[in-house]
C-alpha cells in the first residue's frame, strides 16, 4: 500500500536525503526543506520503499503537498 | 607646529580608548560569530569613530554622523523606514490561521512592563525605565524609535544590548524554556491550521492599522509604515515597490540607522555606571517575557480543548524569526517529528506588533 509524505510546513526544497528505489525505515530522513532561512527535515512516516518524489530540489512547495511516495 | 598640535593622540582619554574597544569587539562579534552582522557591523565601527578625538563628527549641526543621526533618528524617519521594509518581509498567515495564539504575543509583553516597574525602582527616571522596559520587546527599530523620543542618553546602549539579545535568542531562552515545561508538554503536537484566503491578507493590514492606530495613536509611524509595507505584499500588484522596500531601501538605510546609533555612544554617555544595569535589566525583561508568554500558553491549555504546545508562548518575544527558530529546535528535540515552526510565528508577529503597541502606550505617556 502507497503511503504519502506530505510537507508539514511551506517552504523550499533543499536537498534529497534519500534515494528512489532504496527502502525505507519510519522516522529515516527523506528530505529537506528550509523555511524562514532554518532547515527542517522530512521524516518516512512508514517502513517501505520510496517510490518516487514528487519535487526537485529548488521547488517551493506548500503545506500538505505530497513531497514522495512510500510502498 | 599647529599640525602637531592637531594631533589626535593628545587629546585621547582612557575613556575613548575603552568605548572604542568596544566598538572593535562589536565588529570582531559580527564577523567571527556572525551576531546580527548587518547592524552590529555599522554600529561598532560607529562607535570606534565617534571616540576618536578632534573629529567633530557628531558636532551639532555640523558633524557627518550628527547629520545621519539628526535627520535620520531624531527626526523619526529611519526606524518607520525599517518597519516598511519588514512589513513586506512579513507573511501574517500564521497569525491569522490562529488568531488566539495573539494572546501569547501579547502576554510576552509582560517582561516590558514588569521591567519598566523595577527599572524605576531601582532609580531610573520614568522615560529611562520605559525605555529599558521596551528592550524586553526583542525589536531594535522600536526600541530606538521610543529611546530617540523619551531617552535619547540612553539611546546607544539599549539599541546594542536590544540587538545582542537578539543575536543571544538562542542561549538565552532555551533554559527558561525547558524550566518551564515538562517533556510531555514540549511533546504536543498542534492541531493543523486553517487555510488563510488571500483577501484576508489584504484586508488585515488595512484593519489592523485602523484599529491599533484609533487604539494608540502614538504607534502610528511604526504601525502604519508596517502595515503598508506588508499591503504591498499581499496585494501582488506593487512587485516592483515590494522589492524595493524589501531590500534596496532597507539595506540603505540599515547603514544609517547602524552608524548613526553606533556614533551616539561616545565614552561620556556611554560610559556611565548605569549602562551595566541596563545591560542586565535589558536581559531580565527578555527572560520574563519568555516566561510569560509560555506561562499564558499554559493557562490557555486549561481551558481549551485542543492544546497549544507551551513551547509557542515564548516565540512571543518579537524577534523574528529568530525565537520562531528556537521553538521549532525544542520542539524537534522532544518529537522529531513535531513541526512547530508556523505555529511560533503567529506570536511572534503578535509580538512585533504588541511592542509597537507597548511604546506606543509610553509616548501617549511620556511626551
Amino acid at each position: 500500500m502507497a503511503e504519502e509524505v506530505c510537507a508539514p510546513l511551506s517552504g523550499k526544497v533543499l536537498s534529497l536525503a534519500a534515494e528512489v528505489g532504496s527502502s525505507v525505515e519510519e522516522d529515516d530522513e527523506i528530505l529537506v526543506l528550509e523555511a524562514l532561512k532554518m532547515e527542517t527535515v522530512v521524516y518516512a512516516p512508514c517502513d517501505g520503499r520510496l517510490k518516487e518524489f514528487k519535487v526537485k530540489v529548488g521547488d517551493q512547495v506548500e503545506e500538505d503537498d505530497v513531497l514522495a511516495v512510500i510502498e | 607646529m599647529a599640525f602637531f598640535d592637531q594631533l589626535g593622540f593628545w587629546s585621547l582619554t582612557p575613556g575613548m580608548v575603552f568605548t572604542g574597544c568596544i566598538g572593535l569587539v562589536l565588529i570582531y562579534l559580527a564577523i567571527r560569530k556572525q551576531y546580527e552582522p548587518l547592524l552590529l557591523l555599522p554600529i561598532g565601527f560607529g562607535i570606534l569613530v565617534a571616540n576618536l578625538p578632534l573629529t567633530h563628527l557628531m558636532e551639532p549641526g555640523e558633524g557627518l554622523l550628527w547629520r545621519f543621526y539628526h535627520y535620520g533618528i531624531e527626526w523619526e524617519v529611519i526606524p518607520p523606514l525599517i518597519f516598511l521594509g519588514l512589513g513586506a518581509h512579513t507573511d501574517f498567515g500564521p497569525l491569522l490561521s490562529q488568531p488566539r495564539l495573539i494572546f501569547l504575543g501579547a502576554a510576552a509583553q509582560g517582561g516590558v512592563y514588569v521591567t519598566f516597574f523595577v527599572a524605576h525602582a531601582v532609580g531610573f527616571s520614568l522615560e529611562e525605565a520605559a525605555t529599558i522596559g521596551i528592550i524586553g520587546g526583542a525589536d531594535g527599530p522600536t526600541t530606538i524609535f521610543l529611546a530617540a523620543q523619551i531617552a535619547p542618553q540612553l539611546l546607544g546602549a539599549c539599541a546594542v544590548a536590544a540587538y545582542s539579545y537578539m543575536a543571544l535568542v538562542p542561549i538565552i531562552q532555551p533554559p527558561i524554556m525547558r524550566a518551564l515545561t515538562t517533556e510531555k508538554e514540549r511533546k504536543i503536537r498542534m492541531k493543523k491550521s486553517r487555510k488563510v484566503p488571500q483577501l484576508e491578507k489584504i484586508l488585515f493590514p488595512i484593519v489592523a492599522t485602523i484599529v491599533i492606530v484609533l487604539l494608540v495613536p502614538q504607534s502610528a509611524a511604526l504601525i502604519s509604515m508596517f502595515m503598508l509595507g506588508n499591503l504591498f505584499r499581499e496585494s501582488k500588484v506593487v512587485d516592483r515597490l515590494t522589492d524595493t522596500v524589501q531590500n534596496s531601501l532597507m539595506n540603505i538605510v540599515t547603514i544609517f540607522l547602524g552608524i548613526s546609533v553606533g556614533a551616539t555612544m561616545s565614552a561620556e554617555t556611554f560610559l556611565r555606571s548605569d549602562v551595566i544595569f541596563i545591560f542586565f535589566l535589558g536581559l531580565f525583561a527578555f527572560m520574563i517575557g519568555t516566561a510569560t508568554g509560555i506561562l499564558l500558553a499554559k493557562l490557555m491549555n486549561l481551558f481549551t480543548e485542543d492544546k497549544i504546545n507551551p513551547l509557542v508562548g515564548a516565540a512571543g518575544v518579537s524577534a523574528v524569526p529568530m525565537a520562531a527558530r528556537v521553538v521549532q529546535k525544542m520542539g524537534a528535540e522532544a518529537d522529531k517529528k513535531n513541526y512547530l515552526l508556523m505555529f511560533a510565528m503567529g506570536p511572534n508577529l503578535a509580538g512585533v506588533i504588541g511592542t509597537v503597541i507597548a511604546a506606543g502606550i509610553f509616548l501617549t505617556i511620556f511626551k
